[in-house]
């Protein structure tokens, strides 16, 4: 006889708490005392500063050895802050003491080490108030390494554990550290560099700050002119980029309607296959398609010549400027409207139509009147999702543009051009951002969360009708177009990258993937001898390390948002879906501005890019997060916390299994969308980190599109793998498509 | 095997609780309630009514806006559910469909620390306890929703917890099987002396499991009592109607003596209770049930015109109109043959009629 004498008790989460605290005190310790204090110039992943005059010299020494030397001085308040905790330690978490101390030493501390980073720079004092104040000062100091960043995140969940311990979100140390983390670091690497750079638009050369400086560049004759009208001269930038972008919205739309059509309404037998269109842009690096579009219609491309020939025309640049940056990205876009479109034609009931047909409406009323109105709403959403898609494309106007100029490729050559002009690159980058942030509000405004809804809807029974007849073939044609020629682009590029020199040499030749990717055995192993290697790597690393950072923090945020209510919400749900409308070239000018100097000095290193991906991929994985999670039963969670589970017991073991496939598509996503990115990329890359997609448009401008071509060649064949390897696991799994993002 | 599942029956108070949703809709307002240690209690009302939002601030899942709830002599009003000792069954289970069912029922036993031989044993009888020995390798998916339905009880029992709560837990059965397991859940809670909150919007349902029922109503208690007191002794219209169906009539208390009213309703005088009434108009609560028909006159009837006559199976459902008002009776004779348009008497059979107040 067995008699259970084990107690079965709850709360006691006291001594929980108590070790929590315990843990970022050690962390905090650690990078007090041990870690170095400073920024290592030989990258964050380089560990020689350990052999190299650890602990004692001051470029690597701890926060403690520096302050035992007698130097940063500015720095022992933070010791303070740090020992404030051990006060609290035996204490339970409804002391009211506990949550205060934690507070004192978390808000205290954190704010001394923000205000002597920003105070205190590579010349010494920052701001010429302090010198007045305190005299000038002796020392300087560079960014903060890793001890600042383990005792900053000691500090910050200080602070969450005091507001958990206050009754915070019903006082769940989890949830409150969360949302604490995720404000954090939204803050630092999105609202910092954006506001950071609102503000050196507003610095004339010397940093002065002047809104007259502002204004006159602002109203730039080259940004708002109006001279096309009128007379021979181009318009400006910002009406280049806005007529571009309503253009391409409206044809991605209309196009991604007539693949919906066809794939949901036509009884195609096939028109399952049309959705493996979906992939394509996800695979394909965004300057791709207008490689191949000069290839088929520049001045040596396939076509031209053709016509050439035939009809005796002297061949022309028609294709630079806006007629080949339109055809690229409507290419490159429509797929994205589609994936959007299709939820919404298939959210529209069938029932309603099946109604409206027993009231004897025929077909084309059916359509007209019934279907054509519901979708109305997903039409807008798909127009300005293309409008901020094509603002925000950096690559084929950098390929295709000619002589007209847009915003993204005129923020890139203030920067990195002769002229070298940061202040009109964020005056630039303010305009395209005005634009991208109006039809992001737009979206969110009139349209809400159908976004989301648009695939949770599910019909309730019943088939959609067929096409009525006066839209079949003219609908069935365009798509058929279409198909063709995106499939002739694709053969193009294969095609391209066998070709000599286009054009000229046009035998097939193995010569591009030997340069790009040559490959020679030595005595001492394998040599990469290509060229591409070296970025090849990197990219590959960073794209590695990014994408399973993307995919947390994704679904962490999609976790607040679905199944936490917290005071703040819409706001903490607008901060990490905003970086979705901050073009790529808006958050590279950005990064740099602020992350060149101190405190945080990340230019030239892997890390930044690193960053910048997680935090311009984040949406995709918040909106896979929170797809994925609006479908998981909410009383699932509830059933655990009765059960007497904590909110981190519950996301580990209840929701964080029943999302692997959400997780492993997000990861994989991030991954594919790393390795393609571009705009950002181009102001980050350092010769010491080099991306693919940065060295192949360096080839491009060298004319060496061969290679170029060769190269791309090789990245959508390793994304392409990278998606279907993701497409087998799932089906192993089976438990949710693709198509589900 | 000789492990129990013990109880540790708490009683539940609410004082003066209030729930304020998005700062202005009242779900729940003001209420206050005892819920005795050891009984079955349930939360009925229509949807919307706020039994739900009661439910799940007894498990923590929503914290009161104003007022306090004790479990026990313990104030658990700013506890969340993980600190409360109270498990719930969910309307749709809520099985973790990724664990076994021995998972499933061992979860919670692990998360309060036991040992691993003691969470087995623990698992064992719990599911010995429900009827699915041998049932623990299986996934929730390869059982029938009224087997997933006692894996989450045994999963919620073998915490022992203070109080159990019950989500409209057979709305996911068909008919059949509902009768059974709300027995088996009534016979489960007896036996062990539960402490059980059940919410349900099936009036039968809160008749036959209940030790008492709460009828709830915008956000309110609109009654409090037995399943006999609810049904026999209705507050007030909405409750006569609600539990059970009631015929409505208008009457008139003539004189109160001793506690007992003199009722004229069309040509008939009754004597009832007052329940607390003067003279004057009022309403009397007649159950469908507790009329009789005839085709022939008998003491105290009157006469009415059967303007409605349906064969439903095991009874029969007739709508009379009288000189007050339309009246719907339900009978057990099936065959006493009743012509619809025919002049037929009508007699209150005992317990009779109830007074309510007007309006």
């Amino acid at each position: 006889m067995t008699d259970i004498t084990a107690q079965i008790s709850r709360g006691s989460a006291g001594t929980g708490t108590n070790r929590v605290v315990l843990l970022w005190l050690c962390i905090g310790m650690v990078g007090f005392f041990l870690l170095p204090w400073y920024v290592q110039e030989d990258g964050f992943w380089s560990f020689e500063w350990l052999v190299d005059g650890y602990p004692f010299d001051s470029d690597y020494a701890s926060a403690a050895f520096l302050l035992g030397q007698g130097i940063k001085l500015w720095l022992a308040p933070l010791a303070l802050f740090l020992a404030l905790p051990l006060l609290v330690l035996g204490r339970h978490k409804t002391d009211p003491l506990f949550a205060k101390i934690l507070l004192i030493s978390g808000i205290g501390g954190l704010s001394w080490l923000l205000l002597q980073g920003f105070a205190i720079g590579i010349k010494g004092w920052q701001f010429g108030i302090f010198e007045d104040m305190f005299g000038p000062l002796g020392d300087r100091q560079f960014g903060l390494g890793y001890g600042a960043m383990l005792l900053a995140a000691c500090f910050l969940f200080m602070i969450t554990i005091g507001a958990a311990a206050r009754g915070a979100v019903n006082g769940d140390i989890f949830v409150v550290s969360s949302i604490g983390f995720v404000v954090a670091i939204v803050g630092i690497f999105i609202f910092f560099p954006i506001v950071g750079m609102l503000a050196g638009a507003l610095r004339d050369n010397d940093g002065a700050y002047s809104i007259f400086i502002f204004m006159e560049k602002f109203t730039d004759r080259k940004i708002w002119g109006l001279g096309c009208l009128s007379a021979n001269v181009s318009c400006g930038v910002a009406w280049n980029s806005l007529v571009l972008g309503v253009i391409v919205g409206i044809s991605t739309t209309l196009l991604g309607l007539v693949y919906a059509l066809v794939a949901t309404r036509s009884g195609f037998k096939y028109s399952r296959l049309l959705r493996a269109l979906t992939v394509l842009p996800i695979i394909t690096p965004p300057f791709v398609i207008g490689l191949a579009i000069i290839l088929l219609f520049g001045l040596s491309g396939s076509i031209t010549q053709f016509v050439a020939d035939v009809f005796g025309l002297t061949p022309t640049r028609w294709i630079y400027g806006l007629p080949g940056i339109v055809i690229a990205q409507t290419l490159a876009y429509t797929p994205i409207a589609f994936l959007v479109l299709i939820g919404v034609v298939e959210g529209v009931s069938p029932s309603m139509e099946e109604a409206a047909q027993t009231l004897r409406a025929d077909r084309w009323t059916t359509f007209k009147t019934v279907t054509w109105p519901l979708m109305r709403p997903g039409l807008a959403n798909a127009f300005l999702l293309g409008f901020i898609e094509s603002m925000a494309d950096f690559g084929n106007p950098l390929v295709l543009g000619g002589n007209y100029d847009v915003l993204s490729t005129e923020i890139f050559f203030s920067i990195v051009g002769a002229q070298n002009d940061q202040g009109r690159a964020a005056v630039l980058a303010i305009v395209l951002l005005t634009f991208t942030l109006g039809a992001f509000f737009a979206q969110r405004k009139w349209l809400g969360k159908k976004s989301y809804a648009a695939n949770t809807g599910k019909g309730d029974g019943g088939a959609h009708p067929l096409l009525p007849r006066r839209l079949k073939w003219p609908v069935y044609t365009i798509a058929a177009i279409w198909t063709f020629m995106t499939i002739v682009i694709y053969c193009m590029i294969i095609y391209g990258s066998f070709v000599e020199v286009w054009g000229l040499k046009n035998n097939l030749t193995f010569r591009h993937y030997i340069d790009a990717f040559g490959i020679k055995w030595t005595e001492n192993g394998i040599l990469w001898v290509g060229s591409a290697w070296n970025s090849f790597w990197t990219t590959i690393q960073i794209a590695a390390i990014a994408a399973p950072l993307t995919a947390m923090l994704g679904l962490v945020t999609a976790y607040l948002l679905v199944r936490q209510s917290f005071s703040g919400k819409s706001a903490f749900e607008f901060g990490t879906m905003l970086s979705f409308a901050i073009p790529g070239t808006v958050i590279g000018v950005s990064y740099i501005l602020a992350f060149n100097v101190p405190p945080i000095e990340l230019t030239g290193t892997g890390v930044i890019l690193v960053l910048s991906f997680i935090f311009r991929n984040m949406p995709v994985g918040v909106r896979a997060g929170v797809a994925s999670m609006a479908q998981l039963d909410k009383s699932l969670d509830e059933a655990s916390l009765t059960l007497g589970a904590n909110a981190w017991q519950t996301f580990r073991s209840i929701i964080l299994p029943l999302l692997r496939p959400a997780i492993l598509a997000a990861v994989v996503y991030s991954f594919v969308r790393a390795m393609t990115a571009i705009s950002a990329v181009i102001f980050l890359v350092s010769a010491e980190y080099n991306m693919a997609t940065a060295y192949i448009i360096g080839r491009v401008e060298n004319n060496d599109y061969g290679l170029a071509i060769a190269y791309s060649t090789v990245l959508i064949f390793v994304m392409l793998a990278a998606v279907g390897i993701l497409q087998l696991l799932i089906l192993k799994s089976g438990k949710t498509r693709l198509s589900s993002i | 095997m000789n492990t129990k599942i013990k109880s540790n029956a708490s009683s539940v108070t609410f004082e003066n609780v209030t729930k304020i949703y998005g700062g202005t809709v009242k779900a729940v307002d003001k209420v206050s309630l005892t819920i005795e240690a050891g009984t079955l209690v349930t939360l009925l009302g229509p949807s919307g009514c706020g039994k739900t939002t009661t439910l799940r601030m007894i498990a923590g899942l929503e914290m009161v806006s104003e007022g306090r709830i004790l479990i026990g002599d313990q104030d658990v009003t700013k506890l969340p559910a993980t600190d409360r000792d109270v498990s719930m069954v969910f309307q749709s289970y809520a099985l973790f469909p990724h664990m076994t069912v021995g998972e499933n029922v061992s979860y919670g036993l692990k998360l309060s620390g036991l040992s691993k031989t003691d969470t087995k044993e623990k698992m064992m009888a719990g599911l010995e306890l429900v009827g699915l020995k041998g049932y623990d390798a299986r996934l929730p998916s390869e059982l029938s929703g009224g087997q997933q339905q006692r894996v989450a009880v045994a999963r919620a029992l073998v915490l022992e917890p203070q109080v159990l709560l019950f989500d409209e837990p057979l709305s996911n059965l068909d008919a059949k099987l509902r009768r059974q397991v709300r027995e088996e859940i009534r016979d489960i809670q007896q036996n062990l002396g539960l402490t059980v909150v059940y919410v349900t919007h099936d009036q039968e349902e809160a008749l036959a499991v209940s030790d008492r029922i709460i009828v709830m109503r915008n956000a309110e208690i609109a009654q409090e009592g037995t399943p006999r007191d609810l049904y026999d002794r209705p507050a007030d219209a909405f409750v006569a109607d609600f539990i059970g169906e009631a015929n409505l009539l208008p009457c008139t208390i003539s004189k109160v003596e001793d506690e007992i009213a003199e009722v004229n309703i069309g040509s008939i005088d009754l004597k009832l209770a007052a329940r607390g009434l003067g003279a004057g108009s009022a309403k009397l609560a007649v159950r469908p049930g507790r009329i009789a028909l005839s085709a022939r006159k008998v003491s105290h009837s009157i006469p009415v015109k059967l303007m409605k006559s349906t064969y439903v199976g095991n009874h029969m459902e007739y709508l009379v109109k009288g000189e007050f008002a339309e009246i719907f009776v339900i009978s057990t004779e099936m065959n006493a043959d009743l012509p619809v348009g025919d002049t037929v008497y009508l007699k209150f059979r005992e317990p009779g009629p109830v007074l309510l107040p007007e309006g």
